[in-house]
Protein backbone atom coordinates (compact mmCIF):
# COMPACT_ATOMS: atom_id res chain seq x y z
CA UNK A 1 0.00 0.00 0.00
CA UNK A 2 1.16 3.52 -0.75
CA UNK A 3 1.79 5.95 2.06
CA UNK A 4 2.23 9.69 1.73
CA UNK A 5 2.90 12.52 4.12
CA UNK A 6 2.22 16.12 3.17
CA UNK A 7 4.50 18.42 5.17
CA UNK A 8 3.81 22.11 4.97
CA UNK A 9 5.27 25.09 6.82
CA UNK A 10 2.94 27.15 8.99
CA UNK A 11 2.68 30.76 7.81
CA UNK A 12 5.99 30.23 6.02
CA UNK A 13 7.12 33.77 5.19
CA UNK A 14 6.23 35.02 8.65
CA UNK A 15 7.96 32.03 10.23
CA UNK A 16 11.15 32.77 8.27
CA UNK A 17 11.20 36.32 9.60
CA UNK A 18 10.61 35.08 13.16
CA UNK A 19 13.63 32.75 13.08
CA UNK A 20 15.91 35.79 12.88
CA UNK A 21 13.73 38.21 14.84
CA UNK A 22 12.44 36.10 17.74
CA UNK A 23 10.76 39.09 19.36
CA UNK A 24 8.14 38.76 16.58
CA UNK A 25 6.79 35.59 18.20
CA UNK A 26 3.26 36.05 19.47
CA UNK A 27 2.80 39.35 17.64
CA UNK A 28 0.58 40.15 14.65
CA UNK A 29 2.88 40.11 11.59
CA UNK A 30 2.14 40.47 7.87
CA UNK A 31 4.35 40.11 4.79
CA UNK A 32 3.66 42.15 1.65
CA UNK A 33 3.87 41.15 -2.00
CA UNK A 34 6.26 42.60 -4.59
CA UNK A 35 6.10 46.39 -4.54
CA UNK A 36 4.50 46.28 -1.10
CA UNK A 37 1.18 45.80 -2.85
CA UNK A 38 -0.87 43.41 -0.79
CA UNK A 39 -0.70 41.00 2.13
CA UNK A 40 0.60 37.57 1.14
CA UNK A 41 1.34 36.11 4.56
CA UNK A 42 -0.11 36.60 8.04
CA UNK A 43 0.78 35.29 11.47
CA UNK A 44 -2.06 33.63 13.42
CA UNK A 45 -2.36 36.81 15.49
CA UNK A 46 -2.81 38.88 12.33
CA UNK A 47 -5.39 36.39 11.04
CA UNK A 48 -7.29 36.79 14.30
CA UNK A 49 -7.41 40.55 13.72
CA UNK A 50 -9.26 39.91 10.48
CA UNK A 51 -6.54 40.54 7.89
CA UNK A 52 -7.17 38.43 4.78
CA UNK A 53 -4.87 37.07 2.10
CA UNK A 54 -4.59 39.65 -0.68
CA UNK A 55 -5.73 42.67 1.38
CA UNK A 56 -4.12 45.75 -0.23
CA UNK A 57 -1.54 47.37 2.03
CA UNK A 58 -2.46 50.99 1.33
CA UNK A 59 -6.10 50.35 2.22
CA UNK A 60 -5.15 48.83 5.59
CA UNK A 61 -2.44 51.19 6.87
CA UNK A 62 -4.64 52.65 9.59
CA UNK A 63 -5.79 49.26 10.89
CA UNK A 64 -2.17 48.07 10.85
CA UNK A 65 -1.00 51.09 12.82
CA UNK A 66 -3.80 50.89 15.38
CA UNK A 67 -3.15 47.19 16.08
CA UNK A 68 0.64 47.58 16.09
CA UNK A 69 0.97 44.99 13.33
CA UNK A 70 4.55 44.42 12.19
CA UNK A 71 4.99 44.74 8.40
CA UNK A 72 7.66 43.07 6.28
CA UNK A 73 8.32 43.38 2.55
CA UNK A 74 8.82 40.00 0.92
CA UNK A 75 12.39 38.75 1.24
CA UNK A 76 12.53 35.97 -1.32
CA UNK A 77 16.29 35.53 -1.00
CA UNK A 78 15.67 34.50 2.61
CA UNK A 79 12.53 32.45 1.97
CA UNK A 80 14.14 30.54 -0.88
CA UNK A 81 17.15 29.63 1.24
CA UNK A 82 15.04 28.61 4.26
CA UNK A 83 12.86 26.50 1.97
CA UNK A 84 15.96 24.69 0.74
CA UNK A 85 16.96 23.99 4.33
CA UNK A 86 13.53 22.61 5.20
CA UNK A 87 13.51 20.34 2.13
CA UNK A 88 17.08 19.16 2.81
CA UNK A 89 16.05 18.22 6.36
CA UNK A 90 13.04 16.27 5.06
CA UNK A 91 15.23 14.27 2.67
CA UNK A 92 16.61 12.36 5.60
CA UNK A 93 13.17 11.11 6.57
CA UNK A 94 11.71 9.50 3.46
CA UNK A 95 12.58 7.48 0.38
CA UNK A 96 11.56 10.31 -1.91
CA UNK A 97 10.60 13.92 -1.38
CA UNK A 98 8.57 15.85 -3.94
CA UNK A 99 8.99 19.57 -3.43
CA UNK A 100 5.50 20.76 -4.31
CA UNK A 101 5.89 24.48 -3.59
CA UNK A 102 8.16 26.80 -1.65
CA UNK A 103 6.72 25.57 1.63
CA UNK A 104 5.15 22.15 0.93
CA UNK A 105 6.51 18.73 0.19
CA UNK A 106 5.11 15.23 -0.26
CA UNK A 107 7.06 12.42 1.38
CA UNK A 108 6.92 8.85 0.10
CA UNK A 109 6.62 6.69 3.18
CA UNK A 110 5.92 3.42 1.42
CA UNK A 111 7.43 0.51 3.29
CA UNK A 112 7.31 2.22 6.65
CA UNK A 113 5.61 0.41 9.51
CA UNK A 114 2.03 1.55 9.96
CA UNK A 115 2.38 1.42 13.70
CA UNK A 116 4.45 4.32 14.90
CA UNK A 117 3.84 6.47 11.81
CA UNK A 118 2.32 9.24 13.89
CA UNK A 119 5.31 9.23 16.23
CA UNK A 120 7.59 9.29 13.21
CA UNK A 121 5.74 12.31 11.89
CA UNK A 122 6.21 14.04 15.25
CA UNK A 123 9.96 13.38 15.00
CA UNK A 124 10.02 14.89 11.49
CA UNK A 125 8.19 17.94 12.79
CA UNK A 126 10.56 18.33 15.74
CA UNK A 127 13.61 17.89 13.53
CA UNK A 128 12.56 20.59 11.07
CA UNK A 129 11.78 22.91 13.95
CA UNK A 130 15.15 22.30 15.54
CA UNK A 131 17.28 22.55 12.40
CA UNK A 132 15.54 25.49 10.75
CA UNK A 133 13.27 27.07 13.35
CA UNK A 134 10.28 26.64 11.02
CA UNK A 135 7.09 25.08 12.47
CA UNK A 136 5.42 22.58 10.13
CA UNK A 137 2.26 20.49 10.02
CA UNK A 138 2.18 16.90 8.82
CA UNK A 139 -0.73 14.99 7.30
CA UNK A 140 -0.51 11.26 6.56
CA UNK A 141 -2.66 9.20 4.23
CA UNK A 142 -2.67 6.36 1.69
CA UNK A 143 -3.01 8.86 -1.17
CA UNK A 144 -1.74 12.39 -1.83
CA UNK A 145 -5.27 13.79 -1.74
CA UNK A 146 -5.98 12.22 1.65
CA UNK A 147 -2.58 13.35 2.96
CA UNK A 148 -3.51 16.91 1.96
CA UNK A 149 -6.81 16.65 3.80
CA UNK A 150 -5.04 15.16 6.83
CA UNK A 151 -2.64 18.12 6.80
CA UNK A 152 -5.58 20.52 6.81
CA UNK A 153 -7.12 18.67 9.72
CA UNK A 154 -3.83 18.74 11.67
CA UNK A 155 -4.11 22.54 11.65
CA UNK A 156 -7.79 22.64 12.54
CA UNK A 157 -7.62 20.29 15.51
CA UNK A 158 -5.78 21.94 18.41
CA UNK A 159 -5.13 18.60 20.14
CA UNK A 160 -3.44 17.12 17.09
CA UNK A 161 -0.09 18.69 17.95
CA UNK A 162 0.58 19.50 14.30
CA UNK A 163 0.26 15.91 13.07
CA UNK A 164 -2.74 14.02 11.70
CA UNK A 165 -2.78 10.43 10.46
CA UNK A 166 -5.80 9.43 8.34
CA UNK A 167 -5.05 5.76 8.96
CA UNK A 168 -5.57 6.10 12.68
CA UNK A 169 -8.98 7.69 12.59
CA UNK A 170 -12.44 7.01 11.31
CA UNK A 171 -11.66 8.49 7.86
CA UNK A 172 -15.29 8.88 6.83
CA UNK A 173 -16.17 10.88 9.92
CA UNK A 174 -13.28 13.23 9.12
CA UNK A 175 -14.18 13.54 5.43
CA UNK A 176 -17.68 14.54 6.46
CA UNK A 177 -16.25 17.68 8.05
CA UNK A 178 -14.42 18.80 4.92
CA UNK A 179 -16.29 20.89 2.36
CA UNK A 180 -16.04 19.54 -1.17
CA UNK A 181 -14.48 22.83 -2.37
CA UNK A 182 -11.58 22.30 0.04
CA UNK A 183 -10.57 19.00 -1.55
CA UNK A 184 -7.28 19.28 -3.46
CA UNK A 185 -8.03 19.79 -7.15
CA UNK A 186 -11.66 20.89 -6.75
CA UNK A 187 -11.82 24.49 -7.94
CA UNK A 188 -14.67 26.93 -7.56
CA UNK A 189 -16.48 25.92 -10.72
CA UNK A 190 -16.52 22.22 -10.00
CA UNK A 191 -17.40 22.89 -6.36
CA UNK A 192 -20.43 24.84 -7.57
CA UNK A 193 -21.64 22.04 -9.84
CA UNK A 194 -21.00 19.34 -7.23
CA UNK A 195 -22.94 21.23 -4.57
CA UNK A 196 -25.84 21.53 -7.00
CA UNK A 197 -25.76 17.76 -7.37
CA UNK A 198 -26.00 17.39 -3.60
CA UNK A 199 -22.30 16.56 -3.19
CA UNK A 200 -21.34 18.96 -0.39
CA UNK A 201 -18.60 17.22 1.56
CA UNK A 202 -15.49 15.20 0.80
CA UNK A 203 -17.38 12.15 2.06
CA UNK A 204 -20.16 12.77 -0.46
CA UNK A 205 -17.55 13.00 -3.21
CA UNK A 206 -15.87 9.80 -2.04
CA UNK A 207 -19.20 7.98 -2.37
CA UNK A 208 -20.19 9.61 -5.67
CA UNK A 209 -20.79 7.59 -8.80
CA UNK A 210 -17.45 7.59 -10.63
CA UNK A 211 -18.99 7.42 -14.10
CA UNK A 212 -21.10 10.50 -13.48
CA UNK A 213 -18.08 12.34 -12.12
CA UNK A 214 -15.97 11.31 -15.10
CA UNK A 215 -18.48 12.56 -17.65
CA UNK A 216 -18.54 16.06 -16.16
CA UNK A 217 -15.11 16.41 -14.56
CA UNK A 218 -13.01 14.23 -16.92
CA UNK A 219 -10.47 11.70 -15.77
CA UNK A 220 -8.98 14.33 -13.44
CA UNK A 221 -12.15 14.37 -11.38
CA UNK A 222 -12.37 10.59 -11.44
CA UNK A 223 -8.82 10.38 -10.06
CA UNK A 224 -9.77 12.63 -7.16
CA UNK A 225 -12.65 10.30 -6.28
CA UNK A 226 -10.35 7.26 -6.45
CA UNK A 227 -7.80 9.01 -4.26
CA UNK A 228 -10.48 9.82 -1.69
CA UNK A 229 -11.25 6.10 -1.67
CA UNK A 230 -7.67 5.27 -0.82
CA UNK A 231 -6.56 4.27 -4.32
CA UNK A 232 -3.40 6.15 -5.18
CA UNK A 233 -3.46 7.55 -8.74
CA UNK A 234 -0.99 10.40 -8.38
CA UNK A 235 2.58 9.24 -7.97
CA UNK A 236 5.29 11.46 -6.56
CA UNK A 237 6.58 13.76 -9.30
CA UNK A 238 10.31 13.82 -9.04
CA UNK A 239 10.96 15.93 -12.14
CA UNK A 240 9.27 19.23 -12.93
CA UNK A 241 7.21 19.11 -16.15
CA UNK A 242 8.87 21.02 -19.01
CA UNK A 243 7.90 24.66 -19.09
CA UNK A 244 5.63 25.94 -21.83
CA UNK A 245 6.65 29.58 -21.54
CA UNK A 246 8.77 31.90 -19.46
CA UNK A 247 7.39 35.26 -18.39
CA UNK A 248 9.25 37.97 -16.52
CA UNK A 249 7.52 41.19 -15.64
CA UNK A 250 7.09 43.56 -12.72
CA UNK A 251 5.11 46.65 -11.94
CA UNK A 252 7.39 49.69 -11.75
CA UNK A 253 8.05 51.15 -8.32
CA UNK A 254 6.54 54.36 -9.60
CA UNK A 255 4.83 55.17 -12.90
CA UNK A 256 7.22 55.99 -15.76
CA UNK A 257 6.58 58.31 -18.71
CA UNK A 258 10.02 58.40 -20.33
CA UNK A 259 11.22 55.61 -22.61
CA UNK A 260 14.82 55.13 -21.33
CA UNK A 261 13.92 53.86 -17.83
CA UNK A 262 11.24 51.57 -19.27
CA UNK A 263 13.84 50.18 -21.66
CA UNK A 264 16.18 49.61 -18.71
CA UNK A 265 13.50 47.63 -16.95
CA UNK A 266 12.78 45.55 -20.04
CA UNK A 267 16.48 44.73 -20.49
CA UNK A 268 16.54 43.44 -16.91
CA UNK A 269 13.49 41.29 -17.50
CA UNK A 270 14.85 39.91 -20.79
CA UNK A 271 18.16 39.06 -19.09
CA UNK A 272 16.36 37.26 -16.30
CA UNK A 273 14.18 35.39 -18.78
CA UNK A 274 17.31 34.39 -20.70
CA UNK A 275 18.86 33.01 -17.50
CA UNK A 276 15.78 30.91 -16.80
CA UNK A 277 15.82 29.65 -20.38
CA UNK A 278 19.44 28.54 -20.22
CA UNK A 279 19.00 26.98 -16.79
CA UNK A 280 16.47 24.60 -18.32
CA UNK A 281 18.47 24.02 -21.48
CA UNK A 282 15.75 25.46 -23.70
CA UNK A 283 15.53 27.91 -26.59
CA UNK A 284 12.69 30.19 -27.57
CA UNK A 285 11.09 30.56 -30.98
CA UNK A 286 8.67 33.34 -30.19
CA UNK A 287 8.95 36.47 -28.05
CA UNK A 288 6.20 38.77 -26.78
CA UNK A 289 6.61 42.16 -25.12
CA UNK A 290 3.76 43.90 -23.34
CA UNK A 291 3.37 47.38 -21.92
CA UNK A 292 0.53 48.96 -19.98
CA UNK A 293 -0.63 51.92 -17.97
CA UNK A 294 -2.51 51.51 -14.70
CA UNK A 295 -6.19 50.62 -15.15
CA UNK A 296 -6.95 52.84 -12.12
CA UNK A 297 -5.03 55.97 -13.11
CA UNK A 298 -7.25 59.04 -13.21
CA UNK A 299 -6.86 61.46 -16.09
CA UNK A 300 -5.68 59.06 -18.75
CA UNK A 301 -7.28 56.23 -20.69
CA UNK A 302 -6.16 52.68 -19.94
CA UNK A 303 -3.51 51.67 -22.49
CA UNK A 304 -2.39 48.09 -22.82
CA UNK A 305 -0.55 46.62 -25.78
CA UNK A 306 1.43 43.55 -26.61
CA UNK A 307 3.43 42.62 -29.69
CA UNK A 308 4.93 39.31 -30.69
CA UNK A 309 7.70 38.37 -33.04
CA UNK A 310 8.92 35.03 -34.28
CA UNK A 311 12.50 34.09 -33.56
CA UNK A 312 13.20 32.29 -36.81
CA UNK A 313 16.38 30.83 -35.40
CA UNK A 314 15.57 29.37 -31.95
CA UNK A 315 17.79 31.08 -29.42
CA UNK A 316 18.81 31.42 -25.78
CA UNK A 317 21.35 34.14 -26.50
CA UNK A 318 20.44 37.24 -24.50
CA UNK A 319 21.75 39.78 -27.03
CA UNK A 320 19.46 38.24 -29.68
CA UNK A 321 16.50 38.33 -27.28
CA UNK A 322 17.24 41.98 -26.53
CA UNK A 323 17.54 42.83 -30.23
CA UNK A 324 14.07 41.38 -30.79
CA UNK A 325 12.42 42.79 -27.68
CA UNK A 326 13.52 46.45 -27.76
CA UNK A 327 12.04 47.38 -31.19
CA UNK A 328 8.69 45.94 -30.06
CA UNK A 329 8.76 48.15 -26.98
CA UNK A 330 9.65 51.22 -29.03
CA UNK A 331 6.69 50.56 -31.32
CA UNK A 332 4.27 50.35 -28.40
CA UNK A 333 5.57 53.32 -26.39
CA UNK A 334 3.50 56.53 -26.51
CA UNK A 335 4.51 60.01 -25.33
CA UNK A 336 2.35 61.61 -22.70
CA UNK A 337 1.27 58.40 -20.99
CA UNK A 338 2.33 57.21 -17.57
CA UNK A 339 3.15 53.50 -17.61
CA UNK A 340 2.80 51.05 -14.75
CA UNK A 341 4.23 47.79 -16.03
CA UNK A 342 6.02 46.00 -18.83
CA UNK A 343 7.18 42.46 -19.40
CA UNK A 344 8.52 39.83 -21.74
CA UNK A 345 7.27 36.32 -22.55
CA UNK A 346 9.40 33.66 -24.21
CA UNK A 347 7.25 31.08 -25.99
CA UNK A 348 7.38 28.01 -28.21
CA UNK A 349 10.19 26.60 -26.14
CA UNK A 350 12.28 23.78 -27.56
CA UNK A 351 15.32 21.86 -26.30
CA UNK A 352 18.52 23.82 -26.95
CA UNK A 353 20.37 23.10 -30.18
CA UNK A 354 24.00 24.07 -30.50
CA UNK A 355 24.45 23.49 -34.22
CA UNK A 356 23.14 25.40 -37.26
CA UNK A 357 19.46 24.68 -37.74
CA UNK A 358 19.42 25.41 -41.44
CA UNK A 359 21.55 26.65 -44.35
CA UNK A 360 21.06 30.28 -43.34
CA UNK A 361 22.04 29.90 -39.72
CA UNK A 362 25.44 31.61 -39.68
CA UNK A 363 25.68 32.02 -35.93
CA UNK A 364 28.79 31.02 -34.02
CA UNK A 365 26.97 28.70 -31.62
CA UNK A 366 30.08 27.70 -29.72
CA UNK A 367 31.07 31.29 -28.98
CA UNK A 368 27.56 32.34 -28.01
CA UNK A 369 27.23 29.42 -25.64
CA UNK A 370 30.62 30.12 -24.03
CA UNK A 371 29.83 33.80 -23.61
CA UNK A 372 26.49 33.19 -21.91
CA UNK A 373 28.02 30.47 -19.73
CA UNK A 374 30.69 32.94 -18.55
CA UNK A 375 28.15 35.71 -17.91
CA UNK A 376 25.83 33.36 -15.99
CA UNK A 377 28.75 32.06 -13.91
CA UNK A 378 29.93 35.56 -12.96
CA UNK A 379 26.43 36.71 -12.07
CA UNK A 380 25.85 33.57 -10.02
CA UNK A 381 29.06 33.99 -8.05
CA UNK A 382 29.14 37.73 -7.49
CA UNK A 383 25.46 38.51 -7.26
CA UNK A 384 22.93 39.20 -9.94
CA UNK A 385 23.56 41.89 -12.51
CA UNK A 386 27.33 42.07 -11.92
CA UNK A 387 27.66 41.85 -15.69
CA UNK A 388 24.78 42.97 -17.83
CA UNK A 389 23.94 43.81 -21.39
CA UNK A 390 23.30 47.31 -22.60
CA UNK A 391 22.13 50.20 -20.57
CA UNK A 392 20.80 48.80 -17.33
CA UNK A 393 20.70 51.44 -14.61
CA UNK A 394 23.06 51.25 -11.63
CA UNK A 395 22.05 51.37 -8.00
CA UNK A 396 18.57 52.72 -7.62
CA UNK A 397 17.02 52.65 -11.09
CA UNK A 398 13.80 54.61 -11.37
CA UNK A 399 11.72 51.55 -11.97
CA UNK A 400 13.11 49.51 -9.06
CA UNK A 401 10.61 47.71 -6.89
CA UNK A 402 9.46 49.24 -3.64
CA UNK A 403 10.41 47.10 -0.69
CA UNK A 404 10.36 49.53 2.19
CA UNK A 405 10.19 46.94 4.94
CA UNK A 406 12.49 44.18 3.71
CA UNK A 407 14.53 42.43 6.38
CA UNK A 408 18.22 41.60 5.79
CA UNK A 409 19.13 38.59 3.63
CA UNK A 410 20.44 36.83 6.72
CA UNK A 411 21.57 33.61 5.06
CA UNK A 412 22.72 34.70 1.60
CA UNK A 413 24.71 37.91 2.04
CA UNK A 414 27.87 38.25 4.13
CA UNK A 415 27.09 41.94 4.74
CA UNK A 416 23.63 41.08 6.07
CA UNK A 417 24.35 38.34 8.62
CA UNK A 418 22.41 38.49 11.87
CA UNK A 419 24.41 40.32 14.55
CA UNK A 420 24.56 38.98 18.11
CA UNK A 421 26.10 40.49 21.23
CA UNK B 1 26.40 -24.43 -9.39
CA UNK B 2 25.94 -20.86 -8.19
CA UNK B 3 22.70 -19.99 -6.48
CA UNK B 4 21.38 -16.52 -5.85
CA UNK B 5 20.99 -15.87 -2.14
CA UNK B 6 19.54 -12.39 -2.28
CA UNK B 7 19.35 -9.36 -4.48
CA UNK B 8 19.94 -5.85 -3.21
CA UNK B 9 19.36 -2.65 -5.15
CA UNK B 10 22.36 -0.30 -5.05
CA UNK B 11 22.00 2.21 -2.22
CA UNK B 12 21.46 5.64 -3.78
CA UNK B 13 24.40 7.83 -2.86
CA UNK B 14 25.66 11.19 -3.93
CA UNK B 15 28.20 10.90 -6.75
CA UNK B 16 31.77 10.75 -5.50
CA UNK B 17 34.01 12.44 -8.00
CA UNK B 18 37.66 11.60 -8.34
CA UNK B 19 40.05 13.30 -10.68
CA UNK B 20 40.87 11.10 -13.62
CA UNK B 21 44.43 12.25 -13.98
CA UNK B 22 46.34 14.54 -11.69
CA UNK B 23 48.86 15.40 -14.33
CA UNK B 24 48.83 15.31 -18.11
CA UNK B 25 51.11 12.53 -19.24
CA UNK B 26 53.69 14.32 -21.31
CA UNK B 27 56.58 12.69 -23.07
CA UNK B 28 56.29 9.54 -21.01
CA UNK B 29 56.74 10.98 -17.48
CA UNK B 30 53.87 10.10 -15.16
CA UNK B 31 54.06 11.91 -11.82
CA UNK B 32 54.99 9.66 -8.90
CA UNK B 33 52.25 11.45 -6.96
CA UNK B 34 49.49 10.15 -9.25
CA UNK B 35 48.89 7.11 -7.11
CA UNK B 36 48.24 9.32 -4.07
CA UNK B 37 45.40 11.44 -5.36
CA UNK B 38 43.84 13.74 -2.77
CA UNK B 39 40.95 16.20 -2.84
CA UNK B 40 41.39 19.92 -2.34
CA UNK B 41 41.11 21.09 1.26
CA UNK B 42 37.72 22.66 1.73
CA UNK B 43 37.00 24.99 4.66
CA UNK B 44 33.29 24.39 4.16
CA UNK B 45 33.78 20.68 4.72
CA UNK B 46 35.88 21.38 7.82
CA UNK B 47 33.48 23.78 9.49
CA UNK B 48 30.05 22.50 8.51
CA UNK B 49 28.65 19.14 9.54
CA UNK B 50 24.99 19.68 8.61
CA UNK B 51 24.60 22.43 5.99
CA UNK B 52 20.81 22.62 6.30
CA UNK B 53 21.07 23.38 10.02
CA UNK B 54 24.19 25.60 9.95
CA UNK B 55 24.08 29.39 9.95
CA UNK B 56 26.62 32.19 10.17
CA UNK B 57 26.16 35.09 12.57
CA UNK B 58 28.41 38.06 13.22
CA UNK B 59 29.61 38.74 16.76
CA UNK B 60 29.38 42.23 18.15
CA UNK B 61 31.13 43.39 21.34
CA UNK B 62 33.75 41.83 23.61
CA UNK B 63 31.72 39.79 26.09
CA UNK B 64 33.33 36.55 24.85
CA UNK B 65 36.93 37.71 24.34
CA UNK B 66 38.43 35.33 26.88
CA UNK B 67 37.11 32.45 24.77
CA UNK B 68 38.89 33.86 21.73
CA UNK B 69 35.77 35.31 20.12
CA UNK B 70 36.14 38.95 19.15
CA UNK B 71 34.04 41.76 17.78
CA UNK B 72 33.47 41.22 14.06
CA UNK B 73 34.12 37.46 14.08
CA UNK B 74 31.83 35.20 12.08
CA UNK B 75 30.44 32.40 14.25
CA UNK B 76 29.43 29.07 12.78
CA UNK B 77 26.20 28.01 14.49
CA UNK B 78 24.69 24.53 14.29
CA UNK B 79 21.04 24.25 15.29
CA UNK B 80 20.91 20.47 15.08
CA UNK B 81 23.21 19.81 18.05
CA UNK B 82 21.74 19.26 21.53
CA UNK B 83 23.39 21.91 23.70
CA UNK B 84 25.57 20.55 26.49
CA UNK B 85 27.14 21.99 29.59
CA UNK B 86 30.06 24.33 28.67
CA UNK B 87 28.99 24.72 25.03
CA UNK B 88 29.14 28.23 23.59
CA UNK B 89 25.62 28.94 22.38
CA UNK B 90 23.54 31.55 20.61
CA UNK B 91 20.56 32.04 22.88
CA UNK B 92 17.37 34.07 22.68
CA UNK B 93 16.75 35.83 25.96
CA UNK B 94 13.57 37.90 26.27
CA UNK B 95 13.39 38.06 22.47
CA UNK B 96 17.01 39.18 21.93
CA UNK B 97 20.01 37.23 20.62
CA UNK B 98 23.07 36.74 22.79
CA UNK B 99 26.23 34.59 22.65
CA UNK B 100 27.38 33.07 25.93
CA UNK B 101 28.78 29.90 27.46
CA UNK B 102 26.00 27.62 28.67
CA UNK B 103 26.30 26.19 32.17
CA UNK B 104 23.81 23.50 33.16
CA UNK B 105 24.47 21.92 36.53
CA UNK B 106 22.27 20.55 39.30
CA UNK B 107 19.15 21.94 37.72
CA UNK B 108 20.65 25.44 37.49
CA UNK B 109 20.99 27.12 34.09
CA UNK B 110 23.40 30.01 33.63
CA UNK B 111 24.65 32.00 30.66
CA UNK B 112 28.22 33.03 31.29
CA UNK B 113 30.21 35.69 29.48
CA UNK B 114 33.94 35.22 28.88
CA UNK B 115 34.96 38.66 30.07
CA UNK B 116 35.18 39.70 33.72
CA UNK B 117 33.51 43.03 32.94
CA UNK B 118 30.21 41.31 32.17
CA UNK B 119 27.80 39.66 34.65
CA UNK B 120 26.71 36.07 34.58
CA UNK B 121 23.00 35.53 33.85
CA UNK B 122 21.03 33.00 35.90
CA UNK B 123 17.93 31.71 34.17
CA UNK B 124 15.04 31.48 36.59
CA UNK B 125 11.59 30.04 36.00
CA UNK B 126 10.16 33.35 34.94
CA UNK B 127 12.69 34.06 32.19
CA UNK B 128 12.13 33.08 28.64
CA UNK B 129 15.23 31.29 27.30
CA UNK B 130 15.56 29.45 24.02
CA UNK B 131 18.84 28.02 22.73
CA UNK B 132 18.99 29.05 19.07
CA UNK B 133 22.07 26.99 18.21
CA UNK B 134 25.52 25.80 19.31
CA UNK B 135 28.64 27.68 18.18
CA UNK B 136 30.91 25.06 16.64
CA UNK B 137 33.57 27.32 15.17
CA UNK B 138 34.52 30.85 14.24
CA UNK B 139 36.13 32.64 11.34
CA UNK B 140 38.32 35.67 11.61
CA UNK B 141 39.92 37.53 8.70
CA UNK B 142 42.97 39.75 9.13
CA UNK B 143 43.26 40.88 5.58
CA UNK B 144 40.64 40.98 2.82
Amino acid sequence: MQLFALVDCNNFYVSCERVFQPSMEGRPVVVLSNNDGCIIARSNEAKALGFKMGDPYHLNKEKIRKNKVVVFSSNYALYGDMSRRVMDTLEGYARDVEVYSIDEAFLNLQGFEHRGLTDYARRVRASVRQCTGIPVSVGIGPTKTLAKIANRLSKKMPDAGGVFNMLETDADRMLEQVEVGDVWGIGRQWAGWLTEQGIRTALDLKRADQKAIRSRMTVVGERIVSELNGISCLPLEMAAPPQKGITVSRSFGRHLSELPPIKEALLQFVSRAGEKLRRQNLMAQRLTVFLMTSPFAAGQPFYSRSMTCRLILPTDYTPDLIDSAVPLLEKMYRRGLSFQKCGVMLLDLVPAVRHPVDLFDGRDHGRQARLMKAVDAINAEHGARKIHFGDIGWNRPQWAMRASFRSPRYTTRWEELPVVN
Amino acid sequence: MVSVLSIHPPAPKKPFSRPLFLSVVAAGFPSPADDHLERDLDLHELLIARPAATYYVRLSGDSMKDAGLYDGDILVVDRSIEPSHRDIVVAVLDGEFTVKRLCKRDGLVQLQPENSRYPSITIGQERDLVIWGVVTGSVRQFKK
